[in-house]
């Protein structure tokens, strides 16, 4: 008789970009698994924007950190675009929020479930993640490291190979695809033994992010969210909005609107690629910023909106400073208005 | 063999590889396209995620803050 050849077993990994994710991969790499990577683009993640816009990032390599990742562990890598099936994560969290508005567990929830609907649709046989017990206070706890599994659907396809070995065994575990000995126990929130295991592989160039991988966890990001949903009287995004908040300054000066000022050439140059659609004003007497003013504004807010946009100009000196004014639906008009100071600027109007 | 032609400008990084990534899908190998940004991260994104998946990046230009990356799709399967 002969032998059954043994099957090549198949993962896929779930890509962040950063350490953890990086050395889960490397070890089923290392015990012989054909791993693909995955990555989820939600529109709040860190990668690249926030240096493609601001001038002052430009020396900063702009590599994205998972196609990096990916290239360093020579795997695939299938980056997919989630942005609107995510909005209701974000909006309606089963499990509420983290410290910010970041959704952690739903979001971890999320992202197992597609990565399980992706092998079911790829063939591929089991998922894993760099999940460590213990190591975030709210996704990644012993309590919710099943829930992952349970809501995900991804059940015991699902394989978390820096702390398997503290975990029921799995099924990939179970049928002997992987060597659960080979495997880790890592748990906690101290990164010792990843930079050590990452030691060990040969690996000495990764992301370390901190806090979290996406804009969520920030905290003036997550305010300037809130803030947007209670202006608006209900809580709905769209990409353009999410990705206007990680741009220039925002201040609220009435309920009713808000101006966004950029703060540096690169932010202008990006704002003015939304000129169409927002009614916007810069100086012309003096050199200053592209403001977007996003909400509804009567002539007394477009004064007082133009009063702003010469503080923030190199004429907020000046007796009064000139301000071309482009009206949504309006022929564009001159202003002729008094910089505000600084002190008529309450702190509550920055967001 | 066609030539062929897609416009990522004005969408940041991710966005301009995920849209190469999910039109070279729908390609035959030898075929190529010239992807259209605005981002210069793709400049650094696209040639990387060609790597992975064995594609080859012809030529880049840059003219006007407008980039054109071009790309011949390989024999890998996605
Ligand atoms: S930090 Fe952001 S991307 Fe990461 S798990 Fe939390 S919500 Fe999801």
């Amino acid at each position: 008789m002969t032998q059954p050849i043994t099957q090549q077993r198949k993962a896929v990994s779930l890509i962040s970009g950063g350490l953890d994710s990086m050395l889960a991969t490397q070890a089923m790499l290392d015990q012989g698994i054909h791993v693909e990577g995955i990555n989820f683009y939600t529109g709040f993640c860190v990668e690249g924007h926030t240096h493609a816009i601001r001038k002052k990032d430009k020396a900063k390599p702009k590599r994205n950190n998972a196609l990096w990742v990916a290239e360093q562990l020579g795997i695939k890598l299938h980056i997919i675009d989630i942005i609107d099936e995510y909005k209701d994560v974000v909006i309606n969290p089963k499990h509420g929020y983290g410290s910010n508005m970041n959704p952690c567990l739903d979001c971890k929830c999320f992202m197992v479930r597609k990565a399980h609907e992706w092998i079911e649709a790829h063939g591929f046989d089991f998922i894993i993640t760099g999940e460590v017990v213990g190591q975030r206070p709210m996704s990644q706890r012993r309590d919710t490291m099943p829930v992952i599994q349970r809501e995900s659907g991804a059940e015991d396809r699902l394989l978390r190979p820096l702390c398997a070995k503290i975990l029921p065994a799995t099924l990939p575990e179970r049928e002997g695809w992987v060597d659960r000995e080979k495997l880790f126990d890592f748990n906690g929130r101290g990164r010792k033994p990843q930079i050590a295991l990452a030691k060990k592989m040969g690996i000495s160039d990764f992301a370390q992010p901190s806090g979290g991988c996406c804009f969520l966890t920030d905290a003036a990001y997550s305010s300037k969210l809130a803030d947007l949903w209670s202006a608006r009287g209900e809580r709905r995004y769209e990409l353009d909005d999410i990705m206007l908040l990680k741009v220039g300054r925002h201040l609220r000066p009435r309920a009713h609107f808000k101006i966004i000022v950029g703060r540096e050439e690169g932010e202008n140059r990006f704002l003015e690629g939304y000129r169409k659609q927002f009614t916007h004003m810069y100086t012309i007497s003096h050199p200053g910023p592209l403001v977007l003013l996003d909400g509804e504004a009567n002539d007394d807010d477009l004064q007082l909106a133009a009063q702003l946009a010469a503080r923030f100009s190199q004429g907020k000196g000046a007796d009064t400073v000139r301000v071309e004014l482009h009206e949504k639906g309006a022929a564009k008009r001159e202003l002729d208005v008094v910089p505000l100071t600084n002190e008529e600027i309450p702190l509550e109007w920055y967001l | 063999m066609s030539h062929h032609q897609l416009d990522a400008r004005r969408v940041l990084c991710p966005m301009p590889v995920i849209r190469t990534q999910n039109f070279v899908a729908k390609l035959p190998p030898g075929d190529t396209v010239d992807v259209l940004c605005t981002d210069p991260g793709a400049l650094h994104d696209i040639p990387a995620w060609c790597r992975i998946h064995g594609h080859e990046i012809i030529r880049t230009q840059e003219q006007e803050g407008e980039l054109m990356i071009s790309v011949r799709v390989g024999a890998s399967p996605d």
